[in-house]
Order: C-alpha cells, then sequence, then structure tokens
C-alpha cells in the first residue's frame, strides 16, 4: 500500500480540525433529552433526543436525515417504533435540529481506508475516530448511504430506553415491581391487577426517570416491523400535493429571489446597473453575488423576469476557453503523465508488465453529470438581527448552519435550519450554494422571508458535476485465461476535494481519497498481480458527490474491462466472474442467484444479447442481468433487468426495491443520455429537452430480488445505481459484437 | 384584469396576463401542490387541468386560461381519496414525491377519456418524467386505478 493509514488518518485529522473552527465542542453532561424537548408543541414530551409523547399517546421520532425518497423518514421511525412496542399508526417523524446528538458517525467512516477493518465490520481504532470526529462537527449529514447503518444501534436503543421508563413509570404509579408490568401497541399493563396506562399517561412520569445504560433489545426473531412490509408515512401527502417541499415553504409577506449569475465556471459579477432593475415591476431589492445578481420580487416570476432582463456584467475568471474536448483530453494526457495516488497494489504488476506479452488493453472514459433532481435548487431564509432561520431541502443541515453562520458573521448557535423534503437529492443537496446565497439575499432584505429559487437552467448549468473520468486497463492472462496481472489508472477530478474547497478556499492539497478509486481498488476478482491508481485532475470544472459516486464511473470501467477479459479468455462471462470468486461465497451467492434468475444459460435469438455485472458498494452487494434487442435500425432497446441484492438485513423490504429500481433508472439514464459538455467556459446543456431522461416509452422491465445473508447492513439508496451501465454494454457486446468504451450510448447511435 | 376559475372557485387577479399559470397558482393562490420542474413543457410536473384537458402550467400563460376552469391537484380528493391516488397509495408509488401530482393529474386526464388505456396508449399519454423513477409502479397504479374506476 502506498497510502500508510497513519498518513491518512493525520491528514483526515487535520481537515476535520479546521472543519471544527466554529463549533462547539462536546459537553458531556449535556441532557441531550432537551435537545428535542425545545421542539415541542401541543404537550408533547421528550423521552430522549429521538421521542416525543403527547397525551393521546402520538409518538413523534426525530429524524436526522434527509427523506429524498428513500423512504428513511419511515426506516427510522421503525426502528424506534420496534423496540418501543407501540401501534405503527401512532407514529409519526419530525425533521430533527442540528445537533452533535445526530450526527452521522458512518458516513465519516466510510471514508477510511479501503484496507481498514472497519470495512469488514470491525471496531478499529479508525473507525472510533471518525465517530469521535462525526461528533465534534455534529456531521448531521444523509449521505454514502449510511442512514441505516448509523441508526440501526442508536435508534432503536432509543426506543428500549424509552419503552423501559415507561415501564418504569407505570410501575412506580402503582408501586408494583417493573418486572410484572408489560408494554405492548402503546400501552404498559400489569400482570395481576389488569390495570393498564396509555404511553401518552406515562410520558411525563417516564421523562423525568434516569435512562436505562444499556437496555435490552429485542430478538430478530420476535420484530413485528422490521423486515416486514410496513407502509411508508409519507406516500399519502405525496399524492394528495400536501408534502411541503423546499418550494413549498410559505410565510406571511414572503419575497421572492431569482439570480443570474455568471455562465463561465469561476466567473464572477463585475458590474450591473441596480436603478435599472429596481425600476422593473414587483422588485423590491437587488442583492449583489460573489458570481452575480439576485432580484428580490414580490412575485418569483416578477424577479425571474426582473433578473433575466437585469443589465449585469461578468468576468470569466479566465476559463472562457474551456471546453470538453480540451479536458477529455487533459484526462488522457494525466493517464500518461499524471502523478498518480496508488491504492492497491498486490503482488508486482509492474514486474509482470516488463516482459512483453499478449496483452489486453483498453481505455474507457465517461463525461460529466447533472443530478438534475426534480425540484429545483431553492432555499428560503430570514435573517433577523444576529438570528437566520432557513427552511431547505438539504442533505447537510450542520453544514448550512456553518455556513449561513460564516456569510453572516453570527454564531452557529444563532442559526435554525429546517429540513422539508427534498424533491430529490443524490448528493446535490449536500452542497452549500444555496443557503449561502440565501442568506446573502435575506440579509439585503433584513426581517423580511425571502425564498430563493433557481430555474432549471440554473440548475443544470451550475451543478456540481459527476466528474468526467477517463481509465486505462493493461491485464495480462495466465495459460488457463484467468488475469495474472492487472493495471488500471483512472484520471479526474476529486469529489472530496472539490466539496472541501468550496467550503475552505485553502483546502487545495491533494490527498488520498476512497471517492475517486472505489468500485475498482476494492474489486473482490482473486488477480495475484493488481495494481489500481488514480490521478488527480485540477479542473476549474465544480464537481461532487452524484448517487454513488467513483463507483457510477469505477463499476462500468472495471466490470467491462473483467468482460472485455472473459472474451479473450473465450469463456463464459459469468463462470469467468465465478472463477475469480474464491473465499467470497457471498458474492458468489449473488452472483449464482442472478445467473439463475435471469435464465443465463438459455440460448438467445439473433439480435438478441445478455450481460451481467457484479458490484460491491456501500456494503452492500449488487449483480444484473440486461437483456438487449438489437431494432432494424441498429439502435439498442433494453428488455428486461435482472437484479439480485444482498444488503444485509432488510429494514423495509418493499422500499429497497424501490430504491434499487430508482437507483437503476438513474444509472440507465445516465448510460443511455447524460452527457454535461463545456463549450467557451460554460455549460452547453439547460434544460431536460438537452439532458434526456428515461421516461415511461423506454422504461425497461426490471426484476429485483432481494437476497438478505447474514452480511452487516449494507447501505441501498445508491447500490443499484453502478452494475447496469456495465450489464448493459456487456449485453450490447454479447448481442453485436462492439465493445461500448465510452458512455453516453447515445453518443455512439445506439439509442434510438 | 383576467379571471379564472380555480377548483370551482372564480378568482380575479390582479397581474400581468403573461404570467405563466403556474406561478398564479403557487404563488399568488398558495395552490403549491402543482409544481416546477423545467418551466419548457419538458417534465409535466406542472400538470393540472383546463376544461379537463391535461395542461402543462408552465407554458400556459394567464391569459390563455382567462374564463375557463381550472383543477388541480388539492381537488382531486373530496370525502375520499380519487381512485388514482388510491392507487398510488396501494402501489406505493412516490419515492421522493415531487414529479407525482403532475403524474396523478394527467392519469386522471387519461382515464376520463380512456378507461382502459393499454401499455402503448398510456406511453404516448404519459410523457412527465420522474428523477426517482418510479414508472414501473406508475404503469401498475394506473392499469389497477383504471380497473377499480371502470368496476366502480
Ligand atoms: S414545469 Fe411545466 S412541464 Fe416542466
Ligand atoms: S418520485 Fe421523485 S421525481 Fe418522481
Amino acid at each position: 500500500m502506498a497510502i500508510s493509514r497513519r498518513k491518512f488518518l493525520l491528514t483526515t485529522a487535520v481537515a476535520g480540525s479546521a472543519l471544527a473552527v466554529g463549533y462547539v465542542v462536546l459537553k458531556p453532561e449535556e441532557d441531550t433529552r432537551l435537545v428535542f424537548q425545545k421542539t415541542a408543541r401541543g404537550g408533547e414530551v421528550a423521552l430522549n433526543a429521538w421521542i416525543k409523547i403527547d397525551a393521546s399517546g402520538t409518538v413523534t421520532v426525530a429524524a436526522p436525515r434527509a427523506e429524498m425518497g428513500q423512504g428513511i423518514y419511515t426506516a427510522l421511525a421503525m426502528l424506534v417504533a420496534e423496540e418501543l412496542d407501540v401501534d405503527w399508526k401512532s407514529v409519526q417523524v419530525q425533521d430533527a435540529p442540528v445537533h452533535q446528538v445526530y450526527a452521522n458517525r458512518e458516513m465519516l467512516r466510510a471514508a477510511l481506508p479501503f484496507e481498514d477493518g472497519y470495512h469488514q465490520g470491525e471496531n478499529t481504532s479508525g473507525a472510533q475516530f471518525m465517530g469521535w470526529l462525526a461528533e465534534l462537527l455534529s456531521a448531521q449529514g444523509t449521505g454514502g448511504s449510511t442512514s441505516i447503518r448509523d441508526a440501526w444501534e442508536p435508534m432503536r436503543n432509543a426506543g428500549a430506553c424509552a419503552r423501559h421508563m415507561l415501564v418504569q413509570a407505570a410501575a412506580s404509579k402503582w408501586n408494583v415491581p417493573a418486572s410484572e408490568c408489560l408494554a405492548a401497541d402503546g400501552t404498559v399493563s400489569h400482570n395481576g391487577s389488569g390495570k393498564s396506562l396509555s404511553y401518552g399517561d406515562l410520558a411525563t412520569l417516564a421523562a423525568s426517570l434516569t435512562p436505562p445504560e444499556n437496555p435490552p433489545l429485542k430478538n430478530a426473531a420476535d420484530y413485528k416491523l422490521i423486515g416486514k412490509a410496513v407502509p411508508r408515512l409519507d406516500i399519502t401527502d405525496k399524492t394528495t400535493g400536501r408534502a411541503t417541499f423546499g418550494v413549498d415553504v410559505k410565510s406571511d409577506g414572503m419575497l421572492y429571489a431569482a439570480v443570474n449569475v455568471a455562465p463561465v465556471m469561476g466567473g464572477s459579477l463585475k458590474s450591473y446597473d441596480r436603478e435599472a432593475i429596481v425600476k422593473m415591476p414587483g422588485v423590491v431589492a437587488v442583492a449583489a453575488l460573489p458570481t452575480g445578481i439576485a432580484v428580490v420580487a414580490d412575485s418569483w416570476w416578477r424577479a425571474k423576469k426582473a433578473a433575466d432582463a437585469a443589465p449585469v456584467d461578468f468576468e470569466d475568471g479566465g476559463n472562457g476557453d474551456l471546453d470538453s474536448e480540451g479536458i477529455y483530453q487533459l484526462l488522457e494526457d494525466s493517464i500518461k503523465s499524471g502523478d498518480p495516488f496508488t491504492y492497491r497494489d498486490d503482488g508486482d504488476a509492474d514486474k509482470v508488465f516488463e516482459n512483453a506479452g499478449d496483452d489486453v488493453v483498453a481505455s474507457y472514459q465517461v463525461p460529466y453529470l447533472a443530478h438534475a433532481c426534480m425540484e429545483p435548487m431553492n432555499c428560503t431564509a430570514r435573517v433577523d438581527g444576529d438570528n437566520i432561520q432557513i427552511w431547505m431541502p438539504n442533505q447537510a443541515p450542520f453544514l448550512m448552519r456553518y455556513l449561513a453562520s460564516r456569510i453572516a458573521d453570527t454564531d452557529v448557535e444563532n442559526v435554525q435550519v429546517f429540513t422539508t423534503y427534498l424533491g430529490g437529492g443524490f448528493g446535490r443537496r449536500a452542497e452549500g450554494d444555496l443557503a449561502e446565497q440565501a442568506v446573502r439575499i435575506a440579509m439585503a432584505v433584513p426581517g423580511k422571508t425571502v425564498k430563493l429559487l433557481w430555474s432549471r437552467e440554473d440548475d443544470m448549468r451550475h451543478d456540481m458535476y459527476r466528474p468526467a473520468a477517463r481509465s486505462l486497463f493493461r491485464a495480462r492472462l495466465d495459460d488457463k485465461g484467468r488475469p495474472f496481472a492487472w493495471f488500471n489508472r483512472i484520471a479526474g477530478q476529486v469529489p472530496t476535494k472539490s466539496f472541501t474547497q468550496r467550503i475552505f478556499d485553502f483546502a487545495t492539497v491533494d490527498m488520498p481519497d476512497n471517492t475517486s478509486s472505489e468500485g475498482s481498488a476494492d474489486m473482490p476478482y482473486a488477480i495475484p498481480n493488481l495494481q489500481v491508481q488514480h490521478v488527480p485532475v485540477d479542473l476549474p470544472v465544480p464537481v461532487g458527490f452524484w448517487r454513488s459516486v467513483g463507483h457510477s464511473y469505477n463499476a462500468f470501467f472495471t466490470e467491462s474491462f473483467m468482460d472485455e477479459l472473459a472474451h479473450k479468455a473465450g469463456q463464459d462471462p459469468y463462470k469467468y466472474r465465478r472463477d475469480l470468486l474464491e473465499g467470497h461465497p457471498d458474492y458468489l451467492a449473488v452472483l449464482d442467484k442472478v445467473a439463475s434468475a435471469a435464465e443465463w444459460d438459455l440460448p438467445m435469438n439473433s439480435g438478441r444479447g445478455r450481460g451481467i455485472a457484479l458490484h460491491e458498494s456501500f456494503g452492500s452487494l449488487v449483480a444484473q442481468v440486461a437483456e438487449v434487442s438489437v431494432m432494424p435500425d441498429d439502435t439498442i432497446q433494453l428488455d428486461r433487468v435482472v437484479c439480485v441484492v444482498d444488503c444485509g438485513r432488510v429494514i423495509n423490504p418493499d422500499t429497497v426495491v424501490a430504491q434499487i429500481e430508482g437507483a437503476i433508472v438513474y444509472g440507465l439514464t445516465a448510460a443511455l443520455y447524460g452527457e454535461v459538455t463545456l463549450k467557451d467556459g460554460a455549460v452547453e446543456q439547460g434544460n431536460f429537452p438537452d439532458y434526456e431522461m428515461i421516461r415511461l416509452n423506454n422504461m425497461p422491465n426490471i426484476e429485483v430480488i432481494l437476497a438478505p445473508s447474514g452480511r452487516p447492513i449494507g447501505g441501498i439508496g445508491e447500490v443499484g445505481t453502478p452494475p447496469i451501465a456495465p450489464a448493459l454494454a456487456n449485453a450490447i457486446f454479447n448481442a453485436t459484437g462492439k465493445r461500448v468504451r465510452e458512455l453516453p450510448l447515445s453518443k455512439a447511435g445506439l439509442v434510438g | 384584469m383576467p379571471a379564472i376559475k380555480v377548483n370551482g372557485e372564480v378568482r380575479v387577479l390582479d397581474i400581468e396576463e403573461d404570467t405563466p399559470l403556474l406561478w398564479v397558482l403557487r404563488d399568488t393562490l398558495g395552490l403549491v401542490g402543482t409544481k416546477f420542474g423545467c418551466g419548457v413543457s419538458a417534465c409535466g410536473a406542472c400538470t393540472v387541468h383546463v376544461n379537463g384537458e391535461p395542461v402543462r402550467s408552465c407554458s400556459t400563460t394567464i391569459g390563455d386560461v382567462a374564463g375557463k376552469e381550472i383543477a388541480t391537484i388539492e381537488s382531486l380528493a373530496t370525502d375520499k381519496l380519487h381512485p388514482v391516488q388510491q392507487a398510488w397509495i396501494d402501489h406505493e408509488v412516490p419515492q421522493c414525491g415531487y414529479c407525482q401530482s403532475g403524474m396523478i393529474m394527467a392519469t386522471t386526464a387519461l382515464l376520463a377519456e380512456n378507461p382502459d388505456p393499454t401499455d402503448a396508449d398510456i406511453d404516448a399519454a404519459i410523457t412527465n418524467i420522474c428523477r426517482c423513477g418510479t414508472y414501473s409502479r406508475i404503469r401498475t397504479a394506473i392499469h389497477a386505478a383504471a380497473k377499480n374506476m371502470r368496476e366502480g
């Protein structure tokens, strides 16, 4: 390994400590119950930081993770309700305030080096350090498919603690031993006397008791909710139009803001004619932003019209010549001569390749991608003296709080962040740009609530994109056709660095970072000489976390190249992979299951083809088989996808299936159409007509099979995305003999 | 001053005639169930009914609909949910939910015209985007709702 763990942890610690500036350091004596009690309405009593109960027995669960469609509100509430023994119908969810008790420890732990035992389920010192750092930062975020992995212990524990306290309260009221009392369905009853009291009756007394240290948790066999088809809590409101997204926030006398910002990457505001803008209909104020202007008006439409018509000039920041061609060239050059980090180095691949041989060599490439959340970017803010309130569909309220306090030069304690439903997140809503803009704008109209809303064009042209990336492979096969040596060098921008730089512009040092090589360096196949490197590339295009991050391209690269090797060896791609998975029975099980479910061995008619891909990400194993047909005009139609998932324990099965279906569509959309290109320093695409999406008419048949083994719990939100592009590309090869090494397929004229 | 009828109520508006219906519904009338997705008639998130026809309200000006009857997602459930909404719940269609008002309004308009649509009819009529990829469930729910409505 080229990177020592110590060095890695040191760099993380430095970055973490920098981020900790402005935060209150852990206060061990603090009563975290009060954190949730402060949000109480109508006689609600908090029993701990996760649970409030009112007199009617309604249980409100604190959800510190963003509900962006993945069903996390429901899943988190299930963990609590399971141990609390409460009727599901009396459970509701509320977004949690920002506090270190709600930090997402798993999100930071995922950044540990691939060889850290944490990734195999051990509680390593690195994992402990990251947990501590998460608390220090109050890292309350939703990302990396970590929500359930993080909440599994603490939220069940919260339910069990509260249940224990409710039983104790009843026992002391009746003056009987707690062991004679039974809690079920929101009621505590006494065995002998037949007395019973509801949780609502007991909550106030229970809240005054000392929580138990380690309450016993249920055995899995006794679960009534976990693993069962529990109806989602947010579905009804999402079919009646009542669900409140960020764009739907309302307040009396609210103002609306629209922006007009420099189109060129890294561009800035040069000048604007304030007098002309304020004369436009409905305009109340104009706010200067570093990158342009915002117009505040009495309706969004008026704000938008004025912003579009505003006389404003920009500087191009020296990037006016940037274009996609130049970027792809830079990636290619970086592969050849860049300075790589090595993420895996088994055996001695260099030495094998020193002697010339019959190598398989291939280069792959993918473009920038936009997130294109269905709900355009927005943030509502109000600045009143030192106090700031933010209503925002966001994935990282702790970060929004910090950035807002920095812009307004106030303490983080003076900032309140309310997280609405998210109309999609996919990583885009972990970014703080909207919060920063909204606070700047709100400062221009103090005491007023302002809703900043971007147009779709603003969103598509000012995203933090999935990096464009290139990957070079060289492999040598042994006499049985198995890969004996494998060299892979990837080049591209690094999302974590770009993200960190947006928060701290001094964070310019390249550091080893899993997100650029994940899905490649950590692949399971037995290859004796294996080297994986990544060359970090600097470009003025902001890049960020896009559903499955590095896996989104590395799965396409590695699983396509693996198919090339199988072809070179003259072997069946399924069986070829099988033979390389010794010592990985869980991977094998998933692969075998998908092959049998998709009837891999059944011959196909000519003009049709099948492709397979296997990929681990975020702790879950996913295998997919894609079936395609070649149409008369030589375009490709994807007919069917069979997908097998092992994510360890399943909390809510239907939600898991839905996430996998959705993630496949997300990956498929990218594989077929997704490409953000630059010209003259600006993004060329602006709206859906030029950034096309899968719709009903080209939706394949998707079958999802859950095959949970005894693995530790894995993630779900992202894991369905990575394998679809290689499964599809491999199917196209099977059907046509044409190897796709560049996405999207529409570029190669393969999409009708 | 244009007057429109929204969910059965006449509203007289003091607003520029070129204002898109979407923004009148959302910001002037506070009917935020209808969503903004693209503003250029490309995604269907803003679908409402104008005289019973599905219309993309982001690209329809208030002048275009003066005197016409507009129905939004808020009008769909009366004392109970519309069968399309019920099918959406039964099949747990929504993920983030943002596109679903538009999907449901497009579906109710389709089923009013064609009580037993084929898959091809659905493909042709419902061209809305769901970024969460709920399409399979949408199709299943449309067929289920159609069946329930036919069987009363
Ligand atoms: S917002 Fe009207 S079609 Fe997209
Ligand atoms: S449910 Fe999220 S866009 Fe359709």
